[in-house]
Parts: C-alpha cells; sequence; structure tokens
C-alpha cells in the first residue's frame, strides 16, 4: 500500500458514508478485474460482462454492505460516546478526589436527603399506592351504616339483610365482625383472634382456600353446622401445617367445629389483621334479631358500570326507606359507601403525607447545601474555567462537566441513599407497635419494588439538575477576561455572593418550615400525653379474660365467677384493689347505648351515650373523682334494683342545671327491665383516643348486667407488669377453661394506643427531619459566611489598614449573616404558618399560628446563626492588614 | 478451470482472508487474487462473497480497514490484520490442522483393530 496522500485523510471530514464506501470498494474490485482481463486480450465489452458473472449478484451484495457498515457506524458512535463520558467521569472522579472532604460531605448530605425521601416514600407507596391484594381491589366498598356521631358505624343484622335484598349496585355484599375463640392449648385455653364473616365474603374478595373448600352459601345460616376456616399463620399454628387438619372436628369456645380450608398465605385483612379463624356468621343471639344491635362492616363488590358515588345514593336511598319503616330503631341510620382501600389507610394517610412532605423539604435542603458547596468550589475554579474556555473548550463541554460531577455525585449519594434507606424503613417498621402493625398488613410488603426504584431515580435526577444548576449559571463565559484577571474576586464574586446567599436564605427558610412543624407536632404530643385522663394510669395491670359460652350460659354464673375472682386477686400480695369492666379506658367512644329518661319529653331521638359495665371497685381502682352520689357498692346485684352512674358530660349534656342523683332511664321504649336509676355522678374518665372528646357515659353494674367478655384492672404497690403472671395464673386456678389475653399494664396500653403512636412517629419523624435540615443550615451557613470572608481578606485588610477597629470589622460580617438569617427566618415562617394549616388534622392543642413556637423556632436560628458566622467574624477582625495585602 | 471448483466450506473463508493478510495489508481484490494463486488455481470463490466476509471481520474487530491509493493509483480501501485477528488466525489453523489431521488420518487408515471387549 502506498502511502496515503494527507488530502485523502480528510476525505471524510464531512462525517462517515457507508453507502458510497461499498459503492466505491466494489466499483474498485470490477475496474481492476476488467482491467486484468483487457490486459489479457478480452474485449472491453466481453471483459466487463465477465467480470460482472465472476463477481455474482452485484446488488445484493451492495445492500449487504450497507447494513453491515450502519450497524459499524452506530457501534463506533457508541464507543465514541462511552469513551467521552469515560473520560468525563474519570475527569469529575479526579477532580472530586482533589477535594476528599468537600465530596464526601456532598454525598453523605445527599445520601441522607435522598434516603429519607425514599423511606418515606416506600411506606407511602405500601399503604397508599400498591394496591390492596384482592381481584380487582378498586371495586370492593366499604359498605357501613353512617350516623351524625359515627360517619362509619356498624351495620345491624337486619338491616344487612335489608340492604342485600334491597341494592341493585353491589354484585355481592358481605359483612365481618372480629371476634375471638377459646382453643384448648397445653398452657390452658387460649384465645385466638379471628372472624365472623358471611358465607360469600372470601368469594366477595375473589380468594379461593388455598386448601379444602369456601363456605357454602347456606352455611351461615342458624341451622348449618359450625364451619370455619383457618388462615395460613393460624394453619401453621395450630396444626403444624398438616394437610389432615381439613375435616377435623376441633372445639372452639367449647363448640365442635369443623374446619373445611385454609386460606392462602398471601390473604390478609387490615380489620383484623391477625385473625386465625374464621367463623361463618350465623343469626343467633338476640343482637342478631335486634335492628338497633349494631355489630357488623359491610364490603361489598360493584356490579360492572356502577360507580361508588351511584352506590352511595342508592344505598342512602334504602337506609332512608328502612328509617321510614322502622322509625324506632333507623332512625338518623343513613348509609356510607367508601371505597375499601381509603377506609383501610384513612387515618394514616395524613400522616403519611405529612412526613412525605417533611422528607421533600429535608431533600430540597440537602440539594441546595450541596449546591452551595459545588458553588463555592466553583467559584475556586472560575480561573480555571476561562482558561479552557479561552483555550477553545465549549461551553457545552464546561457544562457536561459540571454536571458529569453532579452526576458522579448524585450517584454515588443515591446508591448509598438506598442502602441507608433499606435501614431507616426497618427502624421506622419497628418503631410501629405490634397492635398497630396487626391492623396494617399491607406494610407486609415494604420493601423496594418498582415504584420506588423509579421514585428513587426521579428523585437522583432531580437532584442532578438541583446540584448542577448553581455552577452552570455561574459559568464564566463572556467575561473570560475577567476570570483570568481578577482571579475569582471583584464583580464576579459579588455575583457569586448574591446567588450563594440566596441558597441560605433557601436553606434557613425550609429549614423554619421543617423546625416549626416539628414544634408543633411535638407539642400535640405532650398536649396529648399530658391530657386529664381523669383517673392515674400508674401502677394498673389489665388483662382481657373471655368466659367460654358453653361453661357460663347463664348471667349469674359470669357474675358469680367475676365476684370469685376478683376476691382471688385482692388477696395476691401487692395488690390494692382489682375491678373489672367491660371495656377499658382509652379504648374508644364506642359500644354505645340509647336511652331515654323517666319524666322528660322524648321525641324519638337516639341519645347515644357510651355503655360500661364495671364492678364496684372500679372506680375505687381507677381512682377516679366522685361528683355527687355514690359509687357502686356490693349490693347492686341481681336481687337489686338496677343503678347506674353516669360521668359530668352526661350530667352537663343531659341534665343541665338540674341534679340528676335519683332521676331514672331506661331504653328508648322504657321497658321495665330496662330501667335504672342514677345513684352518682364522676368526673370524666377518658374513654376513647387521647386525643377525643368526653362523650357522655354510663356506668352500670356489672352484677347486674354480666358478660362473658371483660377487662380487669388490678392496682398494686408493686411494678404492675410484674404481678400479671401472678394474676394469670390466680384466673386459672379457679377454671382452666378461661381465656387471658393482651397482659399488659394500662400505662403500656396508653402509649402504644393508635393515635398516641401515630402522634409520636410523626412528631420524632419530624423532629429528625428538621434537627437533619437545621444542622445543614447551620453548616451551609457558616460555609457561605467563611467563604465570603475567605474571599475579602484583601478588602478587610484594606479596612483595617485605613483604620477599621476590630469589633466594626466583626459587626459587619456578623451582621451580614443576622440579615441572612433574617430574611430566611421571616420568608420561612410565612411558610410554616402556611404549611401548619395542611397539618391541622395532626394538631392537638396548639393552633397553626402558635405563637411561642414560632418565637422558639426563631431564636433558635437566630442563635445558630451568630454561632456559626462567629468564627467567621472572629477571623476576619483578626486579619494582618500586612499579609492580606501581601497575599496576592 | 471449471470443473475443478471447490465448494467453500463455511467459515472457511474467514481464515483464509485472515492468512491473506497476515504479511501486509491488502485490497478486497488482491485478496482473491492471493487465494486464488496460493491454492494453485484450485480454491475459486464468486469474488463477491468476498465483501461480505470483509465486512463482517471488520465489524468483529478481526480486521481493521483504511482508505488508501491502489498500484495504479485507484482510491481503494485495505484491510489490515488486527491484534484480535492474529490471535483468531493462529488459534483457527490449529484447530484446522488437528481437524484435517484428524480426517485425513481415519481416511487413510487399514482395516481397523477389533475393539477390545473387556
Amino acid at each position: 500500500m502506498k502511502q496515503t496522500p494527507i488530502w485523502r485523510r480528510y476525505d471524510r471530514l464531512h462525517g462517515p458514508d457507508c453507502k458510497s464506501d461499498v459503492e466505491h470498494e466494489l466499483r474498485f474490485h470490477l475496474e481492476s478485474k476488467v482491467e486484468e482481463l483487457i490486459a489479457r486480450g478480452w474485449t472491453a465489452e466481453a471483459a466487463q460482462r465477465e467480470a460482472e458473472r465472476q463477481f455474482g449478484n452485484l446488488k445484493e451484495f451492495q445492500e449487504l454492505g450497507e447494513q453491515i457498515g450502519g450497524k459499524m457506524e452506530r457501534q463506533s458512535a457508541l464507543k465514541e460516546n462511552w469513551a467521552k463520558l469515560r473520560q468525563d467521569v474519570g475527569f469529575a472522579l479526579r477532580q472530586l478526589a482533589r477535594d476528599p472532604g468537600l465530596a464526601s460531605s456532598a454525598i453523605l448530605i445527599l445520601a441522607l436527603g435522598i434516603a429519607a425521601s425514599i423511606a418515606i416514600f416506600a411506606f407511602v407507596d405500601a399503604a397508599l399506592l400498591e394496591p390492596l391484594p384482592y381481584v380487582q381491589p378498586n371495586r370492593l366498598m366499604d359498605v357501613t351504616e353512617s350516623l351524625a356521631l359515627f360517619p362509619r358505624g356498624n351495620l345491624s343484622y337486619p338491616d344487612y339483610v335489608d340492604w342485600k335484598r334491597m341494592n341493585r349496585v353491589f354484585s355481592s355484599l358481605d359483612v365481618y365482625r372480629g371476634g375471638s375463640f377459646l382453643v384448648e392449648m397445653p398452657q390452658g385455653a387460649t384465645p385466638v383472634p379471628g372472624m365472623y364473616v358471611s358465607a360469600g365474603f372470601f368469594h366477595t374478595f375473589g380468594v379461593r382456600p388455598a386448601l379444602g373448600r369456601d363456605f357454602r352459601p347456606d352455611e351461615d345460616s342458624v341451622s348449618a353446622a359450625p364451619a370455619v376456616l383457618l388462615s395460613y399463620g393460624g394453619w401453621q399454628k395450630l396444626f403444624g401445617g398438616r394437610s389432615d387438619a381439613i375435616g377435623q372436628t376441633v372445639k372452639l369456645s367449647g363448640i365442635a367445629t369443623t374446619i373445611i380450608g385454609v386460606l392462602p398465605a398471601s390473604f390478609q385483612f387490615a380489620a383484623q389483621g391477625d385473625a386465625e379463624i374464621y367463623a361463618a356468621l350465623q343469626p343467633t343471639g338476640t343482637c342478631s334479631r335486634t335492628r338497633s344491635c349494631h355489630d357488623l362492616f359491610g364490603v361489598g363488590r360493584l356490579k360492572d358500570g356502577v360507580t361508588p358515588e351511584g352506590a352511595r345514593a342508592q344505598m342512602k336511598e334504602i337506609a332512608l326507606a328502612l328509617e321510614r319503616q322502622y322509625p324506632d330503631s333507623n332512625r338518623g341510620q343513613g348509609a356510607s359507601v367508601v371505597p375499601l382501600a381509603q377506609a383501610i389507610t384513612g387515618d394514616v394517610r395524613p400522616v403519611l403525607l405529612v412526613l412525605l412532605g417533611g422528607a421533600g423539604l429535608l431533600l430540597l435542603i440537602a440539594c441546595v447545601n450541596v449546591s452551595n458547596l459545588l458553588l463555592v468550589r466553583a467559584e475556586k475554579r472560575r480561573r480555571e474555567m476561562a482558561v479552557r474556555g479561552a483555550l477553545g473548550a465549549s461551553r457545552i463541554r464546561l457544562v457536561r462537566q459540571y454536571v458529569t460531577e453532579s452526576c458522579v455525585l448524585v450517584v454515588v449519594g443515591a446508591v448509598s441513599g438506598l442502602i441507608l434507606a433499606l435501614g431507616m424503613m426497618r427502624v421506622l417498621h419497628s418503631l410501629i407497635s405490634k397492635d398497630m402493625l396487626v391492623g396494617m398488613p399491607y406494610l407486609d410488603h415494604l420493601g423496594f419494588n418498582a415504584h420506588v426504584l423509579l421514585f428513587a431515580a426521579g428523585v437522583a435526577m432531580l437532584a442532578v439538575l438541583f446540584c448542577s444548576a448553581a455552577p452552570i449559571l455561574r459559568l464564566p463565559i463572556g467575561e473570560l477576561r475577567d476570570g483570568m484577571s481578577d482571579g475569582g474576586r471583584g464583580s464576579a464574586g459579588r455575583i457569586w455572593q448574591r446567588l450563594g446567599k440566596n441558597l441560605v436564605t433557601t436553606e434557613v427558610a425550609v429549614t423554619v418550615v421543617l423546625l416549626f412543624g416539628a414544634g408543633l407536632l411535638t407539642r400535640s404530643l405532650l398536649n396529648m400525653l399530658q391530657v386529664d385522663l381523669g383517673f392515674e394510669p400508674r401502677g394498673l395491670a389489665t388483662l382481657q379474660v373471655e368466659l367460654p359460652d358453653a361453661g357460663f350460659p347463664k348471667d349469674e354464673q359470669q357474675a358469680e365467677f367475676v365476684r370469685q375472682t376478683l376476691d382471688a386477686l385482692r388477696k395476691l400480695p401487692g395488690v390494692q384493689s382489682a375491678a373489672v369492666t367491660t371495656l377499658l379506658p382509652v379504648t374508644c367512644n364506642c359500644n354505645t347505648d340509647w336511652v331515654r329518661f323517666v319524666g322528660k319529653p322524648y321525641n324519638g331521638i337516639h341519645n347515644e351515650v357510651n355503655d360500661r359495665q364495671v364492678s364496684p371497685d372500679f372506680f375505687r381502682t381507677l381512682q377516679a373523682r366522685l361528683v355527687s352520689g355514690r359509687f357502686l357498692s356490693q349490693t347492686d346485684d341481681a336481687a337489686h334494683p338496677k343503678v347506674v352512674l353516669i360521668n359530668q358530660a352526661f350530667a352537663r349534656k343531659y341534665f343541665p342545671g338540674e341534679d340528676p342523683i335519683g332521676k331514672q332511664m331506661g331504653d328508648t321504649d322504657l321497658t321495665r327491665a330496662s330501667l335504672r336509676r342514677i345513684v352518682g355522678v364522676v368526673g370524666n374518665i377518658k374513654d376513647g383516643a387521647l386525643d377525643s372528646e368526653n362523650w357522655p357515659t354510663e356506668y352500670e353494674s356489672f352484677a347486674q348486667d354480666p358478660d362473658t367478655s371483660f377487662s380487669l384492672l388490678v392496682r398494686t404497690s408493686q411494678s404492675a407488669a410484674s404481678i400479671l403472671p401472678e394474676i394469670s395464673s390466680a384466673i386459672r386456678k379457679l377454671n382452666p377453661q378461661v381465656g387471658i389475653q393482651d397482659e399488659s399494664t394500662l400505662e403500656t396500653r396508653i402509649r402504644d394506643s393508635y393515635s398516641a403512636s401515630l402522634h409520636r412517629m410523626a412528631a420524632w419523624l419530624v423532629a429528625g427531619f428538621a434537627a437533619l435540615a437545621f444542622l445543614l443550615s447551620v453548616g451551609g451557613l457558616y460555609g457561605t459566611i467563611a467563604y465570603s470572608v475567605g474571599q475579602r481578606t484583601r478588602e478587610i485588610g484594606v479596612r483595617i489598614a485605613l483604620g477599621a477597629q476590630q469589633n466594626s470589622i466583626r459587626r459587619m460580617i456578623l451582621g451580614e449573616a443576622m440579615q441572612l438569617t433574617a430574611t430566611g427566618t421571616l420568608v420561612g415562617l410565612v411558610g410554616a404558618v402556611a404549611s401548619a394549616r395542611l397539618i391541622r388534622g395532626l394538631l392537638f392543642g396548639v393552633r397553626a399560628w402558635d405563637v411561642p413556637t414560632m418565637t422558639a423556632v426563631a431564636v433558635v436560628l437566630t442563635g445558630a446563626g451568630l454561632l456559626a458566622s462567629y468564627l467567621p467574624a472572629r477571623r476576619a477582625a483578626g486579619v494582618s492588614p500586612v499579609e492580606a495585602l501581601r497575599a496576592e | 478451470m471449471e470443473g475443478s471448483k471447490l465448494e467453500f466450506l463455511r467459515g472457511t473463508l474467514d481464515v483464509l482472508i485472515l492468512k491473506a493478510l497476515v504479511w501486509e495489508p491488502l485490497h478486497g481484490y488482491a485478496i482473491t487474487g492471493l487465494i486464488r494463486r496460493e491454492s494453485d488455481e484450485a480454491l475459486l470463490l464468486e469474488e463477491g462473497t468476498l465483501y461480505p466476509a470483509l465486512w463482517r471481520l471488520e465489524s468483529k474487530g478481526l480486521i481493521e480497514a483504511e482508505w488508501g491509493l491502489s498500484e495504479n493509483n485507484r482510491k481503494a480501501k485495505f484491510y489490515r490484520l488486527t491484534r484480535k485477528g492474529k490471535r483468531q488466525l493462529q488459534f483457527e489453523t490449529a484447530a484446522w490442522e488437528a481437524y484435517s489431521a484428524a480426517v485425513s488420518k481415519v481416511l487413510s487408515a487399514a482395516r481397523p483393530a477389533k475393539a477390545q471387549e473387556a
């Protein structure tokens, strides 16, 4: 091959053209062949034909060549881009390695910010975005009655039967209620959580048993033999996963019951997440025959083409028709139809959204902070960039370098963030109390899925944009000469300062929002924990007792057993007093009763009051306050006329300005058996959640209206938790058939109660975000001021040389810092009040514009700002004018 | 000439091309000539089929191409063996020699001894 002339090398300067390349190459071949043949004596025409014959199908080869050539070009373009990218990344890595402190702090900050938002988003995804694990879950509706006090009230069985018969909007409508079953175990009868469900329940969800069969359609009638399905977990626990469990008969709460099936492991239902036994709901018992006895929840599957609104409208009509037909029992009983998913996660939604907002703000601060760090560095590199620009590096090339550097930082940050997020998710999950987790089976699927990874990618992309924007805006294009001559000071430095200061102001403002939110949530939590309970929760042991129906069919037997139990417990060492109640305090405003008063006009309205049955020592054990009249006594039993105590809220609502003592009340018909005389008024005992209002409550004598299920309250002089085993064994000694569960202390129960836990999670997490944000923004402030002082060393030196006092220099720097802090705080406070209005629902006892919290936030930030700028200010004041002027 | 045409085994062309480029870079026309001459005119190929083979080898990185000037001063595409191509040639040559030795050993065998049964 001859040496290629220089012009040939630039032949393809205008880009490759594989089509003409192929053509050239093949033409060269044919022409050479023809020449050779002619030289051997062929005529020109014959030579041309022969050459083409020997070559074969020219066109086919040409096309093949273009194809292969095109592919190669794409490959080489890719390779070239890849090489460029590697070069950029390599350069970025070297640049970052030159300043490992900056790189590692930027990565750490980004990782924290990204991890927090990913972890919270994973919860949001699991709770709010992932569909429920049922067939067509968005067609499932939560169907309940609805009244003024209970927007989601229970259904009564007769109403359910009518609703099911009359509606044309649900392809199926089923009901359920929680329950527990006493199972014989080696350690004695143990209550196992379960549910009673109508026969079509699983069919409505689209769930088929993994083993055995579903309920038959008529298996929830009174005459059907008792049958249950087990949850997968229950099957493992009770039968060790043996398949011969199907068809076996076991005693559940003393009743022989056949096990007909096992549900798949994937089945979960949040209303009773720990249910292990599902029994067919048979309308035995008086409650099932009473239209005013509400103990069920409904779930329905919408027919095709029916909207939730349409279903709601029809169910309301049906409820109205029933109200007209049964004015006594159904007055004010409306209907509620909401998507099942919404009913399940309704109360965690606001908390999660608040947390997501908090995490987002933290991420914003992290990005601003890193952006500020990069900006400072970009400023230091102004001269480098200016030189590179002058030497011909295009603006695109310089921008590309900044973006690559941000990308490298963000990618490393995001990957560490993902790992960190996994840890954070574990920690958060472990913070949720076990009781709460039972109602959140959807959190079982917490983890990295496509949604979460997509979100992480989106967050990383935003972070790249954010982090590279500031330095790019500062690219010294058009001021190249400035950049080189002033060494990064002078006018350009001032522009930087404006941008850097804006970033710091933003940080401070966002921090104010987070701090204020954290302050409000913490105050709400404290308010909740300090709320007047109306009793002394310390030193109270509690547990729940379940009497088997079979062993205690009569009221007298139940009352007698309670009397014996309390006697036995009082004899235990350390026990001061013991009592029972049908429902512990701080549980719920629920289990209500409709009351009517003798001698007062009655218009058929439902006077809804909490109804609890308690033993005589209940109030003394709780150390509740007697307002007037007397407490219950041992003689208030079945042999004596019925008596009742009411709380102050009751007295205020139904006996305003009257003395209720001695007044009589009863059910809505004032039937003789229901009549009871008010003998005392007690101070309000918190029945519902800590942040709930005190409802009117009546306390009947347990001996006059016993139950098979009740809670024990035992006040001890020693630690309440330590006496629990003794209490259990004392009860078992009396009767081993009795089921015992939920051994705990009242204090623990209150601390772990749903509303307290929810508020605690919100307060702690937002406080954590706020603390991080605070550190970041104070650090940012320090960095900015320190850098600004460093940049102005010469100016400060001149000032000092011209006679400025150290004090005035210090004041100048501090003033600058204070101006930033003050602006940020003011802007932040406006934003804080606006965003506090968004979390109003989570506040308790504080207002969205709570002035003390605002003041505290402002003081803390100002103090921190002063502290952060003190060091740079001192350094500035200590500048030696001689050295400062010589420094250049 | 017509009668003694040997069918090219698929894949054989590739190794012949690699071999042809061992001494110096060549353009396609020179490669056909070289193969024809060195095989004593026994290996004849439809000349066009050479080019797809060349392009494929180029896209695999076994040879690389550069435009240059031919002996008669025309613009021609020259192919050069890459280091990867040299390794491939060594490997293929060894494989071919082992294969052909095995085949010719079988073809030239006398009546085989009976397999010993244990």
